[in-house]
């Protein structure tokens, strides 16, 4: 007898999802625990802060599959599961009212939860977070009351949902207390790029401003900054980071560190409990360092890559990290990670429309930012994979086919 | 007797090699590929979610959906990795002299 024959799952997200899911079309065939401490199947985010924001999908939308796909798949999915602590020794997952769950091997995909905001008055009615679907559900609620609304925090969340709310008409502050906006994944100018956009469209936006305080009677009224203005909003979405649920890979003395410490085939400290998803630090051949990855791409396909390593037949997972942003019609999409780079070639206008930006470091591509050329994109990921020369003249020739560099 | 309609939908001209393109025959969105000097036809709209797959990224006979990249065999549709998990319905294609048609199911 070889491979395990039961596969709990810590966390019913989108990397649990897809962990499960690989394990049957691998042919396991064995007991599979997909534990979730939320209400629903497994789901996508982005549509919280994109179509379903703005009403155009409903709830189930976001639903990896349908959600009669996990019973006719054969998997033991269990909502609102609140998965306690993991007893290695004895090869058991203790949750919330509920019987220990077994098992031979486990993956746990706990995934990231909201930085709290951590200013009085921060509970209030109205003063709201987006991660999980009844979050998405409660700022559509409090979009009804109209007025002005208040995003805290100018990373891509902040921007999304500033974008449906100024697309379904309110009138939108964001406070942002760096200098720039997504300055933790963007070059500055692509934060100028991203800044212009929003302005464009009436979004009032306040650089190097933080919230002091909320206040408000039973609920939300008001929001007081730090310079000591203050702006009447009944409805204040908090978008400052995620922190990975590490908690109880940390009390199993699993080895933590900016997430779940694993290697390239998912392992954790533990040779039979793998990680995938937002929770994992984990190495980057491409980058030559470790790093954890919050996007929708590593959700999806490092979990599959653990499904494949849980059944002994796994590879290292290398991806080049790829990531997307949807604000108004405008597509954004970063390839790779431009953080270090010595030569940059635009081709396309970003002042008037479609554009693809190259950051090249040692004559090898880095990274690339795209706007509304998704097509670009992919072939700039497909240059930054091969590691090969490329060459800026030929980068900015419009005439040469992108394509073309990738077979010279 | 066929129950495929052939439409003229492109002069082979208006594509180069590893090249899709949206074409429209009536509403249906279709997808055409040149590929080794043949010509294929999918759906165009991607199975997973509202995207043009004439504007993806073609290699290798696959099409990657430019969206969330999901990539498809051109010549039967597979879908062949996540997060795509339902087939294009591929249809005929036939070229005579320098006009390409595409064959689909006759409306009844």
């Amino acid at each position: 007898m070889s491979g395990p024959r039961t596969i709990a799952i810590i966390g019913a997200g989108q990397a649990g999802g897809w962990a499960a899911k690989t394990l049957r079309d691998e042919g396991f065939a064995g007991h599979i625990a997909l534990l979730g401490d939320e209400a629903h199947p497994p789901y996508e985010r982005p549509p919280l802060s994109k179509a379903a924001l703005l009403g155009a999908w409903p709830v189930e939308k976001c639903y990896l599959w349908p959600a009669e796909s996990w019973r006719e798949w054969d998997v033991d999915l269990r909502l609102r599961c609140h998965a306690l602590r993991i007893l290695r020794d004895r090869r058991l997952v203790e949750v919330e009212d509920g019987e220990p769950v077994a098992y031979d091997r486990l993956l746990i995909a706990t995934g990231t939860r909201p930085r709290p905001l951590t200013a009085p008055g921060a509970e209030l009615d109205g003063v709201l977070y987006l991660r999980y679907i009844p979050d998405m559900l409660a700022i559509r609620a409090h979009m009804d009351a109209g007025g002005r609304a208040l995003v805290v925090g100018g990373g891509w969340i902040g921007l999304e949902v500033a974008a449906a709310l100024r697309t379904l008409g309110h009138a939108v502050t964001v406070v942002e207390a760096a200098d720039r906006l997504c300055g933790r994944a963007v070059t500055p100018a692509i934060s100028d790029w991203l800044l212009a956009l929003h302005r464009a469209r009436g979004v009032d936006v306040r650089l190097g401003c933080s919230l002091n305080r909320f206040e408000g009677a039973q609920r939300l009224e008001r929001a007081v900054l730090d310079d000591g203005s203050t702006i009447d909003v009944s409805l204040a979405v908090i978008g400052i980071g995620i922190v990975p649920n590490v908690e109880i890979a940390a009390e199993a003395g699993l080895a933590v560190d900016n997430g779940i410490v694993v290697d390239e085939l998912c392992r954790t400290s533990d040779p039979d409990i793998f990680a995938a998803g937002d929770v994992t630090n984990h190495p980057s051949p491409l980058l030559g360092r470790r790093l954890r990855l919050e996007s929708w791409e590593n959700a999806q396909n490092q979990a599959i890559a653990a499904a494949k390593s849980m059944l002994d037949r796994g590879s290292p997972y290398a991806e080049v990290p790829w990531f997307w942003s949807d604000q108004y019609d405008a597509n954004l999409q970063i390839a790779g990670i431009p953080l270090d780079w010595d030569a940059e070639v635009t081709r396309g206008d970003p002042a008037a429309g479609p554009f693809i930006t190259f950051y090249l470091k040692g004559g090898r591509m880095e990274g690339a930012v795209a706007v509304d050329q998704g097509r670009e994109l992919r072939f700039a990921r497909r240059l930054i994979r091969m590691g090969r020369d490329v060459s800026p003249a030929a980068l900015a020739d419009p005439a040469v086919k992108l394509q073309a560099l990738l077979k010279g | 007797m066929s129950d495929v309609e052939f439409h003229a939908v492109a002069r082979t001209g208006e594509i180069d090699e590893d090249e899709a393109m949206q074409v429209l025959i009536g509403r249906r969105e279709i997808a055409l590929y040149r590929l080794g000097g043949e010509y294929f036809a999918t759906d165009d709209i991607c199975s997973h979610a509202y995207a043009s797959l004439a504007d993806g990224y073609l290699e290798d006979g696959q099409i990657e959906c430019p969206l969330h990249g999901a990539r498809f065999d051109i010549r039967t549709g597979k879908a062949l990795t996540a997060p795509a998990s339902v087939d294009l319905a591929t249809y005929q294609v036939k070229v005579e002299g320098d006009t390409i048609y595409v064959g689909v199911p006759k409306a009844t």
